[in-house]
């Protein structure tokens, strides 16, 4: 596909005998939500993993901006990641011992930002995502809904170009799940970043622009926006 | 959707002429489908001879006069047991989809085709009313909700048969 952000090309990625992914393509470009769907199994984790440059395919290709992931080596694959990427996961995986403003900001902070600087950003998108109230709890303090919130804002602090979101909403229930979406959704739109986004909830899905179906490991992208 | 137990309810909160009761039908329920005048009508005489409403006055205007209805007590009882009285659950994808699926494997097409389209199709629909939930009020939200889940339903119906295509295949082409 033109202008795309970040591609997967015929990506082959097995563990052990298991063929996860067996010559998956997908692409996304600036801007774009693009669910990826399918059953259990069926390789969609591994596919945004290979995306995200989390692990490196057997054979095939993953480009980022003209860039081959797989042949980066770790040390600067790792800084893209932290810099260009951000994710967002079914359980928040934010850190317990933090509040909920230091872990919004701990990504800036891992890049060299000041204290206060990391965390008046971290604060903006608090409010932004409609959680500035728990900027001083822990994550054990605040509902789930709002967790998630949190580590939407987490995702989002840096400015990244792709947003990894893997099952965002699998441990909300249908109002919270909406509201995340919705925010997720309009802030990465507004912010020109793209979304792959891991999903088996079509209600979840119906929120991106077009969908990538991976069954056995490989893709059909069926509909084009 | 039953257009007369609905137009009794309406009913139940005053006195209104067929025109009337046209229009806040169509606010609240009429979006995709908004009702003709003359089902307006002929449901309000249907209403009338079977007693559930009656007529309360004459409005005058500088058009013709408009008859106003209004509820009777045994109009009130039949929208107290319609509203008691769950609907039958229906069975939407079984006849048309199965049926397409089948014949694509009866004939070796690609049945799996068939059901990413419909997927596709779907997906295109929820996004729609994802969309019009997110730019109307609570009512459209609601019923924007209520035709989600459906569809989801349909979804996960398409998730199943297209995991058990394999099976499928060889009880239809032994």
């Amino acid at each position: 596909m033109t202008n795309a952000i970040l591609a997967a090309d015929a990506v082959v990625k097995s563990f052990g005998p298991t063929k996860a992914l067996d010559g998956a393509s997908m692409s996304v470009r600036p801007g774009e939500v693009v669910a990826v769907m399918g059953p259990s199994g069926s390789g969609k984790s591994t596919l945004l993993h290979c995306l995200a440059g989390i692990i490196k395919p057997d054979r095939g290709r993953v480009i980022y901006d003209g860039r081959d992931l797989g042949a980066m080596p770790d040390v600067p694959r790792s800084a893209l990641r932290r810099t260009e990427f951000g994710f967002v996961f079914q359980f928040g995986q934010l850190v317990p011992e933090l509040t909920c403003v230091e872990n919004v900001a701990l990504p800036l902070r891992l890049g060299g930002r000041k204290r206060r600087d990391a965390e008046a950003k971290a604060r903006e998108w608090l409010t932004r995502l409609e959680v500035d109230d728990v900027a001083p709890k822990r994550p054990g303090e605040v509902s789930g809904g709002q967790g998630q919130r949190v580590a939407v804002a987490r995702a989002l602090v840096t400015a990244p170009k792709v947003i990894f979101a893997d099952e965002p909403t699998g441990a909300l229930d249908s109002l919270n799940g909406e509201h995340v979406m919705r925010l997720l959704t309009e802030a990465a739109k507004e912010s020109g970043a793209a979304v792959i986004l891991v999903t088996h909830e079509a209600r979840v899905a119906a929120y991106s622009d077009r969908e990538v179906v991976v069954r056995d490991g490989r893709t059909r992208e069926v509909a084009f926006a | 959707m039953s257009v007369g137990h609905t137009l009794l309810g309406l009913l139940e909160h005053g006195p209104r002429h067929g025109y009337d009761l046209k229009r806040a039908y169509d606010e609240h329920f009429g979006q995709d489908r908004p009702l003709h005048y003359g089902q307006v009508y002929a449901t309000l005489s249907r209403l009338l001879k079977n007693g559930l409403i009656e007529e309360s006055g004459v409005e005058q205007g500088g058009g013709p006069d408009r008859k106003r209805y209004a509820v009777t007590a045994e109009g009130v009882t039949d929208v107290e047991r319609w509203l008691s009285t769950p609907e039958k659950p229906a069975l939407y994808l079984q006849s048309t989809l199965y049926t397409k699926v089948v014949i694509a494997l009866m004939s070796a097409r690609d049945a799996e085709d068939v059901l990413d389209s419909q997927r596709a199709a779907h997906l295109d629909t929820m996004r729609e009313l994802t969309a019009r939930k997110a730019r109307g009020d609570l009512s459209d939200q609601l019923i924007c909700d209520h035709a989600l889940f459906h569809l989801e339903a349909d979804l996960r119906w398409l998730e199943l048969t297209a995991a058990r295509l394999t099976e499928l295949r060889k009880q239809v082409r032994p």
